[in-house]
């Protein structure tokens, strides 16, 4: 099968500029201004933005065990409407994917409904128990491209310093959840003014940031990589950018939630606004944008947090944290920080694509001859009111139902196919 | 004209609002002083008291007020636990409007439980205290005998004490007497004050011997001992010590100061007896000022209520 995108302007390199782009498989095999041959499928991309297929680095499945909330099947479907050519799904499963049968039940299972491509991200310790280190080899051969504890943090330090030390000599990467258990306590919203007003319990910024500067000084001990899950603060990314400077080999992602909202949304106790990290203040939101801008923040991932209308419909404090991301990420990102000017396009598409692929290892990411064809292309004129009930995800928790976006999904190819996806109207 | 459906919070009454359910409830408290105390106003309503957490007092005062004023009060105690287990909140509010309620009197451990119950029932709900976040009855309550004393609130000194941080009393009393303009400072040893309470309009102190100078009302909050158990302070004696309300410290205040407590007290912890027990206390007007906050409160919600009614 053999697919051309024609009269789109496409991210190539540090370029972005007008490109057809020819595939013939699951290849890209020529990148050129027009194109003209044969093919069983031509797209026309007339005044629209053709990108790199994006990669999420984090996100919740739910399969094994949570299929209530989302399962393999619709999840990776959500992650193709949003745009979404690759997924990296967290291992806090029922029960967690901390051995080598269930990387392969989740790769398996992904084949088999062939939507977004899905690797899987087994447990740093086993059970998520913070006690003993996880099969990481045999899981890293099974095909989990990166191991972390998500959902909880390795509170004990020493096992923390032993798993980075030994997936260094496999080249295998950690994904640290950081938060001090302790100090955050069984708070639910961000510490300060709005939780106080709310009478809900905060949750102190330190609660992160201790766990960040504690992980960036372990890998800088021990000359390991360590990549920081959602950034959610402003001393997050201060600790982030000063490490990279002296040469820690430290990555971090945020999510569009800590650049596109703040803490003011659970003044009205709106469950799908407890998520964690908590959503923060105006002064973080600008220092994750400026994280953004310069580089300390390397890549943009959801935290896809899929959860049952019920678990969400109660009191807040007895809701479950996160928000559905797969289908609002791109709209919020270019609402956000390219239509404000923040960032361009080329800049959103290597926090979206390039960076996440690059640190996850994984062979996309990038639009050039050779590639593998995954590939988004984008309607950057199409304005939508987000309704979190036409969502293909069976997570309605959208923090960002209602709200009014620019910058629309409107084709997706994955290894040469193109999927059919839901459209925004 | 009270027009609203529920009372969830001072946070987001008007002051009019206010001051009309304080003037109701001066009518309400000459009926409290008549020998016969029973009035027809609630005739054929019914009122639940929903209580998913311990109280003798607030459900006490909101069944009398409810069947002064000739209502049919049932009580509902529901354990901390039956919360998480057994029937959801919306359920349970469900069933009572399906039970033709017209008031729903709800306490609840978590913050915004009220509100996400008033959303879900066509009932009127009345927040009798969730979480840390408000007890808007108490707070009426404090300001109405305020009132009594004082007249005018413009300008009032007003001293609040103990664990701010957990306290929806104080955080309803901050948003009620900051609307009526009187001068709130807030006083507790930094880890029971909550983070961002100076940017809600109020001074905050650590020293209650400094900023209780020339007060006129002096609020001491219940000081849970489990709070030392969690670290927040290091014992009853040093918080006694720093924090405690004794004559003494009272002495300090405006001479006509008056002392106010939502209850119950922790006598030699935030108050000394002779204080509790003392001229300027006024803690037991409070309780009885609660019925006639209560009684306002129940007449004015079910006659917004029958009035929304007609108009359909």
């Amino acid at each position: 099968m053999n697919v051309l995108i024609k009269n789109g302007n496409a991210v190539i390199g540090d370029a972005f500029e007008p490109a057809d782009i020819y595939i013939e498989g699951s290849k890209i095999v020529k990148i050129g201004k027009n194109i003209d041959c044969a093919a069983d499928r031509e797209i026309d991309a007339s005044g629209k933005i053709v990108l790199p297929g994006f990669v999420d680095m984090h996100c919740h499945l739910r399969d094994p065990g949570q299929e209530y909330k989302e399962d393999i099947a619709s999840g990776s479907a959500a992650a193709l409407r949003g745009g979404f050519t690759s997924v990296a799904c967290m291992p806090n499963t029922v029960p967690p994917v901390d051995n080598a049968a269930l990387v392969k039940y989740v790769r398996t299972r992904a084949a088999e409904v062939d939507r977004a491509k899905v690797f899987p991200i087994g447990c740093i310790t086993k059970g998520q128990q913070g006690k003993e280190m996880a099969e990481m080899g045999f899981m890293q051969e099974a095909g989990a491209v990166a191991f972390s504890d998500d959902g909880r943090p390795v509170s004990n330090a020493n096992i923390m310093r032993l798993a980075l030390e030994y997936a260094a000599g496999r080249n295998a990467l950690i994904i640290s959840h950081c938060e001090d258990k302790d100090l955050a306590g069984d708070g639910v919203a961000n510490e300060g003014l709005n939780a106080t007003v709310s009478g809900l319990k905060g949750i102190t910024r330190a609660a992160e940031e201790c766990m960040v500067a504690r992980d960036i000084v372990l890998a800088e001990t021990l000359g390991a990589r360590v990549h920081i899950a959602h950034v959610s603060t402003k001393g997050s990314v201060e600790l982030v950018r000063q490490a990279k400077a002296r040469g820690v080999l430290v990555t971090c992602e945020t999510c569009p939630h800590y650049f596109a909202a703040t803490d003011d949304e659970i003044l009205n106790y709106n469950t799908n606004a407890k998520i964690n990290p908590p959503l923060r203040t105006q002064a973080d939101v600008d220092a994750i944008v400026q994280g953004l801008q310069d580089g300390t923040i390397d890549a943009i991932a959801t935290d896809h947090a899929p959860h049952h209308a019920d678990e969400k419909n109660r009191e807040f404090q007895a809701a479950p944290f996160g928000t559905s991301g797969f289908e609002t990420a791109f709209s919020l990102a270019y609402t956000y920080l390219v239509e404000t000017d923040k960032i361009d396009i080329v800049k959103l598409s290597k926090l979206m694509s390039g960076n996440p692929a690059r640190i996850l290892g994984l062979p996309t990411g990038e639009l050039k001859e050779g590639a593998c064809a995954d590939i988004t292309v984008i309607d950057p004129e199409k304005s939508y009111t987000v309704d979190s009930a036409k969502f293909v995800s069976k997570g309605k928790n959208s923090l960002f139902h209602g709200w009014k976006v620019k910058g629309a999904v409107v084709a997706v190819v994955v290894d040469g196919h193109e999927k059919e996806i839901k459209s925004y109207d | 004209m009270l027009k609203r459906k529920d009372l969830l919070g001072l946070k987001d009454v008007t002051t009019e609002e206010m001051e009309e359910i304080l003037s109701t409830a001066r009518e309400m408290r000459k009926i409290l002083d008549q020998n016969v105390k029973k009035t027809p106003h609630l005739q054929g309503k019914n009122i639940v008291n929903l209580f998913y957490e311990n109280s003798t007092r607030t459900r006490t005062s909101f069944e009398s007020a409810a069947k002064i004023m000739s209502a049919n009060a049932i009580n509902i105690s529901a354990s901390a636990s039956s919360v998480t287990k057994g029937e959801t909140l919306i359920d349970t509010g469900k069933t009572l409007d399906a039970l033709l309620t017209d008031v729903v009197v709800i306490r609840h451990s978590m913050s915004g439980a009220p509100h996400l119950l008033a959303k879900n029932v066509r009932a009127s709900v009345i927040n009798a205290g969730d979480g840390m976040n408000e007890h808007p009855t108490q707070a009426l309550l404090d300001i109405f005998t305020m009132q009594e004393k004082f007249g005018d609130l413009k300008g009032l000194k007003a001293v609040i004490a103990g664990d701010v941080k957990h306290s929806r009393v104080a955080r309803s009393n901050i948003w009620g007497l900051r609307k009526l303009g009187a001068d709130v400072t807030v006083c507790a040893p930094k880890t029971l004050l909550p983070m961002g309470i100076e940017d809600m309009d109020v001074s905050v102190s650590t020293d209650l011997d400094d900023c209780i100078e020339g007060a006129n009302v002096v609020m001491g909050l219940r000081l849970q001992l489990e709070r030392q158990q969690a670290g927040l302070f290091p014992g009853a004696a040093e918080y006694n010590c720093y924090y405690g309300i004794n004559a003494a410290r009272l002495n300090r205040a405006d001479s006509d100061a008056i002392l106010l407590h939502p209850g119950p007290i922790n006598r030699g912890l935030e108050l000394s007896s002779e204080t509790a027990d003392g001229e300027q206390s006024y803690i037991l007007r409070q309780v009885t000022n609660g019925l006639a906050i209560r009684m306002a409160l129940l007449f004015l919600l079910t006659r917004a209520k029958g009035k929304e009614q007609d108009r359909k």
